[in-house]
């Protein structure tokens, strides 16, 4: 006696914006009818925060991950107990995005030590002789207005000679658009073997501030022609980068 | 769209090419004019696949190659952002990948070049596999780890051939993309050719962008370069409009590649892919091609002269590594371009130094039009280059390939020859020299007279005599005989080409010789259309067919004899001396002579010589002088001792009794009695079995032909004086009676009932047809009551033996049917020839008749045929007495 639960979204990139509606269908399958105890569908967004283990011990970090962060919780039941017939059933769902009180919704992020998701969950409740059936579904975020702010360097001089200029064709950029820019190789005493343009995320927990690396792409390969510009293109990794934020709790800069 | 095309050309151009257009019945107007713009790369767009052969089979190497492929190594780096925290579900992702490519890293070394290509191909294989087994990460790993291949520029001059071989992996890699998202729209219903972004389903623009965010974040510039452009093409299913930012960018992406070869291939990948995907956007080509000319200084540059030091590479070598991708590019740019913009080009090429390997892709990607009508600028620019760089010859061999295909003005012509004739004639080098010859004897052929070949060819066969140069030239040299056997078709100028024949001696090697004089040959006869008797023309030609026939040796295929043979017939058949038939005779028995080994030969000289015999009588009205009368006999002697030499049995006895005709014909009884019975004496000989189109089959049906037609010939040859009666009838029927027939078969019983209308027909007083002059048997004999004794006597015992055979036949079941036919066939051979009033005739006719139906083997609608016909005789006067035979002949009874 099989059963498989599903959660389908409407929309194909799972992207939803503040105010929008995330509606799909929960999709049953199963061969001959079933007896439940309800279905309810749940839907959570929340930050995780982990202590870096440069500010704190080791076992610390490990066990002292700081108590999440609730954006959004909201609970709806879909169906009540009672007996779902064989074959494959569905039952759609609407859940507005839409946050209660003073509470912000933050855009979905993946990163060292800050992650921000949002997910749907469906259970089903079944008798003592079964088991629940649980099912996961995350859905992404985007915020509407977003920023990233970089800060970028002109002209520095080291051991061998060289002059290097360059500049980014903004500095507030917008997440969804790639990052575009110049550099230019004046003269250079030694060949340049590569440029590379690194994405640097900044995470604040607490009193812990730690810069990891996001991605690290290859601008340039070889001796380049000297005075020529190269153009500074990057595209922002989906889920891993995200505006700038600052909280009371955490901070995520680029 | 910034090119000047206007809308006219462009339709125009769209009706040039109908095979592009797709399906107009859509009464769509606005889209089919979306589709043409489109679709403006014609059918006159030389495509990338005709290069590729070419650049492969050009730029070789003999180092040792290496691959050099980390799979998976760096995958944290490539494909994941993020790497030092991913989520569980991504981590585990991770590790599954790992576990496919597990310590996958190698390098493999010391590979030859074909090894090399082996191992790209297997590459190619294992992308395919991967995507057919849905592991579209793996195949995206092995299409980067391909294109960062490219970046690696050892073995320097094998860099084009390996951006062709890798190329191929990225075009399957774009396909492959393509078709998959292309078939997840097509789940609801299927897209139009002419699809737009706002056809396509969500999930496919969602698989669409994944691929293009996962190959943003691929690490390497030159991989992420690459993958781009190969999947370029999927931009149609997210943005109509995309592909005009993004091809600027992908070109600006460009300049970040430091290695000039290395940038400049990626520039012609790009055009290449851009020509595919957006014609129409001419700009970003211009700007590649302008970048590319930004970067020409780095090639005299220290990095690169340094590698070139370590390489041991020269740098007119290095040079012309770039010609393939700056080919490329500057065809895409000149295709269909306004005037303006190449001369433009042209003048920025003019303005940087070191512009000869640019002017040299000019010369070769432009339209040699264009080309044609400048040539005296470019050989201004030519002659201003520096030497050092890009050799003057190459130049001028790329400026004799536009030339060779259109015209200069006529004025500066003879200009030109001469300027390009003085650089290349210096060229020491013997392979560099006859490149550059090889390309301008066209120009030459084309445009002078045989004066101006001839002194090219005195040149070239003293540039290559020299150690025996010619011997590594041996294609070129070829392709100076194709060229000129192009231009000049009267070969009586031809060959008066003092230096021709000369030229040929330079094919030492027999293979290449035998080609050569092939080629000359097909030629001569193709174009040969009058007879001719010219002494030039015959002495060489027959010194080249001699060459031909000399190379056949025991080892030659039937096949090459075959062509051969065919060959020096046609050039036989074009030999006509007019009315000088000795002469012609005279040339046959020297080609007799020379061509010994090549029986068609023999057997097409044997044929024109009986044709010169008949032609001789045609001429005599049939009366031959004593004079001609000699020379007919001459031929008839030729003729007679040159069958022997034939190994076919059946072109010996079908020679002999044509060539027996003509002697007849031409009243040479003894020679004609000598032919005849030639041929009846080899009859014997004759195998049971011989080889038809390489297949053993049964002579029988052959022979019996042959006796039946020999047998008609015989009627009107008359007896020899010294000896007996038919003589040769005698002759023939002992021959076929001894000859051993296969068991079991009918044919000399065949032969029998065939042999009794000729004596039927002797019989006559005047027989069916005669030869003008010649006495047959009827005025020899007038119908002598003895002579026509002989021949009832004769016909006596031929009905007797095959009534014979008849019984033997009744004995078996299984014969009856043969039994049935002969009867039946005989019973004809008597009705139409045989007098029926005599009884014992008409009995056995009847009982021919009964025989041949006994057992219900007989063809009821012959029969019905037969009775009607008699009874239709029977009406006829004199013929009464067959109306009684009809009331005896039953019909088999249909049941």
């Amino acid at each position: 006696m099989s059963v498989t639960l599903d959660i389908r979204l409407k929309r194909a990139n799972k992207v939803y914006h503040e105010g929008e509606a995330v509606a799909g269908v929960i999709v049953l399958m199963c061969k001959e009818a079933l007896q439940h105890h309800g279905i309810s569908l749940n839907m959570e967004g929340s930050v995780n925060l982990q202590l870096s283990s440069k500010s704190v011990g080791v076992f610390e970090a490990f066990y002292n991950s700081v108590k999440p962060i609730q954006l959004i919780s909201n609970n709806i039941e879909v169906a009540k107990a009672g007996k779902i017939p064989g074959g494959k059933t569905e039952i759609p769902f609407e859940f507005p995005l839409n946050t209660k009180g003073n509470k912000v919704l933050y855009e979905t992020y993946h990163g060292v030590f800050v992650n921000i998701q949002y997910t749907l969950r469906c259970d089903m409740k079944r008798s003592l002789l079964a088991k629940d059936l649980t099912r996961n579904c995350e859905f992404i975020v985007h915020c509407q207005v977003i920023s990233v702010f970089t800060k970028h360097g002109t002209a520095r001089s080291l051991l061998p000679k060289f002059l290097i200029k360059g500049h980014l064709d903004a500095t507030n950029c917008v997440i969804s658009q790639p990052l575009t820019g110049e550099v230019m190789v004046e003269n250079s005493d030694v060949p340049i073997k590569s440029i590379e343009l690194q994405l640097v995320r900044v995470e604040t927990c607490g009193y812990a501030r730690d810069a990891t690396e996001i991605q690290n792409i290859q601008i340039a390969e070889g001796n380049v022609c000297h005075s020529l510009a190269i153009p500074i293109y990057m595209v922002f990794p989906r889920l891993f980068t995200c505006p700038t934020l600052e909280t009371t709790n955490f901070k995520v800069g680029q | 769209m910034m090119d000047g095309t206007d809308p006219l050309s462009m339709f125009a151009a769209a009706n040039e090419t109908p095979a592009m257009a797709h399906s107009t019945t859509t009464g769509d107007l606005l889209r089919k004019r979306r589709e043409k713009e489109e679709e403006d790369v014609g059918a006159d767009f030389v495509p990338w696949s005709s290069k590729r052969g070419e650049i492969l089979a050009r730029f070789t190497t003999t180092e040792k190659l290496s691959i050099n492929l980390f799979m998976g190594s760096d995958r944290g780096k490539a494909l994941s952002p993020g790497s030092s925290a991913v989520s569980d579900k991504v981590r585990t992702r991770l590790e599954e990948l790992d576990d496919l490519e597990e310590g996958s890293q190698k390098e493999l070394l010391n590979l030859s070049q074909q090894d090399y290509a082996n191992r790209i191909e297997e590459l190619n294989q294992s992308l395919k596999e991967a995507w057919a087994s849905d592991q579209k990460v793996k195949a995206l790993k092995i299409v980067i780890q391909c294109s960062k291949l490219l970046s690696d520029t050892s073995v320097i001059q094998f860099y084009p051939s390996k951006f062709v071989l890798i190329t191929d992996i990225l075009d399957t890699f774009g396909r492959l993309v393509y078709d998959r998202i292309w078939t997840m729209c097509s789940d609801s219903q299927i897209l139009p050719e002419n699809f737009t972004s706002e056809d396509v389903n969500d999930t496919a623009k969602e698989t669409c962008l994944n691929w293009f965010y996962k190959i943003a974040s691929i690490r390497e510039l030159l991989p992420r370069l690459y993958v781009e452009v190969a999947i370029l093409k999927c931009n149609r299913f997210l943005n109509k409009s995309s592909i005009q930012e993004i091809l600027p960018r992908l070109t600006a992406m460009i300049r970040g590649i430091g290695d000039p070869l290395v940038a400049a291939y990626a520039r012609a990948y790009l055009c290449r892919v851009g020509m595919e995907v957006a014609p129409h956007l001419k700009d970003s080509l211009n700007r590649n091609f302008f970048d590319l000319l930004g970067t020409f200084r780095q090639i005299s540059g220290e990095s690169v002269q340094n590698q070139l030091v370590v390489q041991r590479v020269e740098t007119p070598e290095y040079l012309t590594l770039y010609s393939p991708a700056i080919n490329w590019i500057l065809q895409c740019i000149a295709y269909r371009a306004p005037e303006p913009l190449l001369t433009e080009m042209i003048e920025r090429c003019k303005t940087l130094g070191n512009n000869a390997l640019l002017l040299n892709s000019v010369m070769r990607a432009f339209r040699p039009e264009f080309v044609a009508a400048r040539a005296t600028d470019f050989i201004a620019m030519i002659k201003d280059c520096d030497e050092s760089g890009f050799p003057k010859h190459l130049l001028f061999g790329s400026l004799g390939c536009s030339l060779s295909s259109a015209d200069p003005p006529e004025s500066e012509r003879l200009t030109i020859l001469n300027e390009a004739w003085k650089v290349i004639t210096k060229v020491r080098s013997p392979q560099d020299y006859i490149n550059g010859a090889e390309i301008w004897v066209e120009f030459t052929c084309r445009h002078f007279s045989k004066r101006e070949v001839n002194t090219v060819l005195a040149d070239i066969i003293k540039h290559m005599t020299p150690d025996r140069a010619f011997e590594d030239a041996y294609p070129q040299l070829q392709s100076v005989i194709r060229k000129i056997l192009t231009y000049f078709h009267d070969f009586s100028i031809l060959f008066s080409m003092e230096r021709f024949l000369p030229f040929l001696d330079m094919f030492q090697k027999d293979s290449v010789r035998v080609e050569v004089c092939k080629s000359i040959l097909e030629v001569f006869i193709k174009h040969q259309v009058e007879l001719t008797r010219d002494p030039v023309i015959l002495n060489a030609m027959l010194h080249i067919c001699k060459t031909m026939h000399d190379s056949v040796n025991a080892l030659t295929l039937e096949d090459e004899k075959r062509s051969l043979s065919l060959l020096i017939i046609g050039f036989i058949r074009v030999v006509s001396f007019g009315r000088d038939f000795e002469q012609q005779l005279s040339f046959c028995v020297e080609a007799r002579a020379t061509f010994c080994n090549l029986e068609p030969v023999m057997v097409q000289l044997i044929h024109t010589v009986n044709q010169l015999a008949m032609e001789t009588r045609r001429v005599m009205r049939g009366n031959h002088s004593r004079k001609t009368a000699a020379f007919v006999r001459a031929c008839a002697a030729y003729s007679f001792i040159t069958i022997p030499s034939l190994s076919s049995i059946f072109s010996r006895l079908s020679l002999y009794l044509l060539s027996g005709q003509v002697a007849l014909a031409n009243q040479c009884l003894s020679q004609a009695d000598a032919f005849l019975k030639a041929a009846v004496s080899i009859l014997p000989e004759v195998p049971r079995l011989i080889s038809v189109e390489g297949k053993l089959r049964s002579s029988e049906s052959f022979l019996l032909d042959f006796i039946n037609s020999f047998m008609a010939t015989l009627l009107v040859v008359p007896d020899h004086p010294e000896h007996g009666v038919l003589y040769l009838v005698r002759g023939l029927l002992n021959m076929v009676q001894d000859y051993t027939w296969e068991d079991n078969s009918d044919a000399k019983v065949r032969v029998y009932i065939g042999a009794l209308p000729l004596l039927a027909a002797m019989s006559q007083e005047t027989f069916l047809y005669s030869v003008p002059k010649v006495d047959s048997n009827e005025t020899l004999y007038g119908g002598d009551p003895k002579f026509l004794s002989e021949i009832n006597k004769l016909c006596e015992t031929l009905i007797g033996q095959i009534l014979d055979h008849l019984k033997i036949l009744g004995r078996e079941e299984q014969t009856t049917r043969r039994q049935s036919t002969l009867a039946f066939s005989l019973f004809n051979v008597l009705l139409a020839h045989g007098d029926l009033r005599n009884n014992k005739l008409n009995q056995l006719s009847v009982n021919l008749w009964n025989l041949s139906h006994k057992h219900g083997h007989c063809e009821t609608r012959f029969s019905v045929r037969t009775l009607e016909h008699i009874k239709h005789q029977a009406q006829q006067l004199d013929m009464a007495h067959l109306s009684d035979t009809v009331q005896r002949l039953a019909l088999q009874s249909r049941t």
